[in-house]
């Protein structure tokens, strides 16, 4: 067998806050009518089928609103052939799509503090917690790329790209995690 | 800045998520038509400075098409609503004729 390999191999960039190369991640796209796909969300991730924007679990299983007839699920690297199965199966005779994106797509994760002001730096966005609060899932872009995102926590986030812009992404996200550049809008700077 | 609410995700995109797909509602006239008749459709467009029901793509974010009225020299939006829909919604031709009673004829 042959390592999977992530976009950037792990990449870490310590600024005040941390920005990470999230390693491999399985990831499936899954497009239908959201009313039909409950068994295959099930079936491929354990959890249900997430209300609007909304995102159900996380990167170890996890299932999130992308469009009215799409979602993007999550599970471990290794699992995406086996969960891709397990959905086609339960949509069997239904009018869906699957595909395996895992290759498809790189993914970040942002830990510390400010990561509001830091997205915001980027992104069009609203990122007052009001307007984007803890698990949602946003579809904008950051910088000149598509990308999606959510914030577990006000210290925890995710960042999804393509794996085609991973360090373009990469290198905007570390040059506004840069010491120094806190914006401190949303969260108190440290210094 | 121009900001539209998407119908189908509910987001209020500002217009860098969004990619603008020209006039709404236009009747399509393909195969068999007069070629005065595919000229108009493929072409001829109205363009006033003002009111207009317009098409456009949350291209970052939900990849919906969807309709939108808005006026081009003040960016008033009046409203958005489903690309599915053949013609503007009651109540946002009666905010624009309420204010632009002359729009849109
Ligand atoms: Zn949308």
């Amino acid at each position: 067998m042959s390592d999977p390999q992530s976009a950037l191999g792990g990449a870490v960039y310590q600024g005040y806050l941390t920005v990470k190369d999230a390693g491999a991640q399985g990831m499936l796209t899954l497009r239908g009518d959201h009313a039909t796909l409950g068994a295959a969300v099930k079936a491929a991730t354990e959890q249900g089928v997430p209300a609007q924007r909304q995102i159900e679990g996380g990167l170890g299983g996890g299932a999130a609103w992308a469009s009215p007839d799409e979602l993007l699920l999550f599970c471990d690297y290794s699992a995406a052939p086996e969960a891709l199965e397990k959905a086609r199966k339960a949509l069997e005779g239904q009018y869906f799509l699957a595909a395996d994106v895992s290759d498809a797509r790189a993914i970040f994760t942002l830990e510390g503090p400010g990561i509001r002001d830091l997205l915001a730096k980027l992104c069009p966005a609203d990122f007052a917690p009001k307007a984007l609060p803890t698990g949602e899932f946003r579809r904008s872009h950051i910088g000149q790329v598509a990308a999606a995102f959510w914030l577990e926590s006000e210290e925890r986030a995710t960042v999804v790209c393509f794996r085609s812009v991973a360090q373009y992404m990469f290198d905007l996200l570390s040059k506004a995690a840069e010491p120094g550049s806190e914006l401190g809008y949303f969260a108190p700077t440290a210094s | 800045m121009l900001k539209f609410t998407c119908p189908y995700c509910g987001i209020e995109a500002s217009e860098t998520e969004l990619h603008a797909g020209g006039e709404a509602h236009l009747k399509r006239y393909g195969p068999g038509s007069a070629d005065e008749e595919f000229e108009g459709y493929l072409f001829l467009r109205k363009n006033p400075k003002g009111v207009h029901l317009e098409r456009w793509r949350h291209a970052m974010g939900c990849g919906k098409w969807f309709l939108a009225a808005r006026h081009t020299s003040t960016l008033e939006v009046f409203g958005t609503y489903p690309a599915q829909t053949h013609e503007p919604p009651a109540e946002i031709l009666e905010k624009i004729r309420a204010k632009y009673p002359e729009a849109l004829k």
